[in-house]
């Protein structure tokens, strides 16, 4: 019988050079950096409805009313073109002042920074700074009231568009949302003089084919 | 994953190892894959789409007169419950005798047919205008294309004049929806209204409803 051959393992580990690895993550990384936008998030879900226009959200010099699923309404607005020029605590300000609330520079800072749309009744947005739990800030975010008594949404549109002259009016609403609802969002905006605004839609594909 | 970095066996005393130091990635390599994995949960690739709207201004003059629009040419489109569609043509004169309301639905072959066959011919101009510019028999600035396009619309007058009434129970899908195939046929004249009570007594007499209620209200 052949003498088998005793197979020698070597005892060092085996080394793996990572240095490729790293470099395609690098790219891959810097592409996502550099592609892609940051996702903001509502304070209730939205569904928004299909249409075929192409045409990209403006960056700035927006202010969007947000008609959640549920029918609640929230308001966001952006800082301008530029931060410094304060657009929105300037906005709160003015609302403060309307309402007889004074806001500290600390929550106006908060407001300025506040990552996504708010829903807040002006009465309770002290509370709503205030409160550091995530879960305490959304039981705050309630919709903003806007039937004829207390109208705030139409307090919020005004002071915007005094604060910011060039902004314009974006409506986002949930595809299931009952017309009438839809219906007082416009004729609030139509009663402050906003007769352009621009709909948020999700991109679908459509044909429009004449036969003769 | 990590390297077991084992130290030296044997060696020379005193003469440090000439060998190229070796730099472990593997922390960085798991500190990308996390960097990777959070930046495609939290970005999206698209930014979110805007569709222009235009309301006519409201009259504030109660003297102003709305402007006057012929019944030949007007299409009125209903949006009732359940994504229903109906639609007349011309004006309601006689309350007592309202026309007969025609239903379709949101599919190519419901209110598009409809739309494209009565706006026949703008559709076949923006139609030539729009394969001009792919075939290079016009050129044109990108910008220059959609006001050209606006132009011939206004220039339009056979096309349909479409008013857009929304029933209390239908959704804003439905609106968007509505507004969207406006801009695919091309549509020139279009206006958003509030439904007439009389247009509500023909959605609920469509739906089947009992009429009781509508002509309560007509009373």
């Amino acid at each position: 019988m052949a003498k088998m051959t005793k197979i020698r393992f070597s005892n060092k580990t085996p080394h793996v050079d990572m240095t490729p690895m790293v470099d395609l993550f690098s790219v891959v990384l810097i592409f996502l950096m550099l592609t892609t936008n940051f996702r903001i998030s509502e304070p209730s879900p939205v569904d928004t409805p299909f249409s075929v226009s192409e045409k990209n959200i403006a960056d700035f010099d927006k202010m969007t009313i947000v008609i959640a699923n549920n029918g609640a309404v929230f308001f966001n607005m952006d800082n301008g073109p530029d931060t410094l020029l304060k657009y929105r605590p300037k906005t709160l300000q003015e609302m403060g002042d309307r309402y007889g609330i004074e806001f500290t520079d600390e929550e106006l800072r908060k407001f300025e920074k506040f990552p996504s749309s708010i829903g807040v009744p002006i009465e309770h947005l002290k509370d709503f700074f205030a409160a550091d739990d995530p879960g305490d800030k959304a039981a705050f975010q309630t919709g903003i009231p806007m039937d004829s008594l207390n109208n705030q949404l139409g307090m919020w549109i005004l002071y915007a568009r005094q604060v910011n002259p060039n902004i314009k009016a974006i409506i986002k609403g949930g595809a299931d949302v009952p017309y009438p609802r839809v219906k007082e969002v416009l004729d609030l905006l139509q009663a402050y003089n906003v007769n352009q605004f621009s709909l948020v839609t999700a991109l679908e594909a459509a044909e429009a084919v004449l036969e003769d | 994953m990590a390297q077991i970095i084992q130290a030296p066996q044997g060696g020379k005393k005193g003469r440090p190892k000439r060998s190229s130091p070796v730099i472990d990635m593997t922390p960085m390599v798991d500190l990308m894959c996390l960097l990777i994995v959070f930046f495609m949960l939290t970005t999206a690739f698209t930014k979110e789409k805007v569709m222009d709207m235009t309301l006519p201004e409201e009259l504030k003059d109660p003297n102003q007169e709305a402007p006057k629009i012929s019944a030949s040419r007007t299409l009125n489109v209903l949006l009732g419950p359940d994504s229903r569609v109906f639609y007349y043509p011309g004006a309601v004169n006689d309350f007592n005798s309202l026309p007969p309301l025609t239903e379709t639905d949101f599919s190519e072959e419901g209110i598009r047919r409809v739309l494209l066959e009565r706006n026949r011919a703008l559709f076949r101009k923006i139609e030539a205008f729009e394969n001009d510019i792919l075939t290079g028999a016009i050129v044109l600035p990108r910008d220059s294309i959609e006001s050209a396009i606006s132009q011939l619309k206004k220039d339009d007058d056979t096309g349909p004049i479409v008013l857009i009434k929304a029933y209390k129970e239908s959704t804003y899908g439905n609106f968007v929806d509505i507004l969207d195939e406006m801009n695919i046929c091309g549509i020139a004249r279009y206006t958003i209204m509030n439904i007439a009570w009389y247009e509500e007594a023909m959605i609920e007499r469509a739906l089947g409803v009992s009429t009781t209620a509508a002509t309560a209200s007509a009373n």
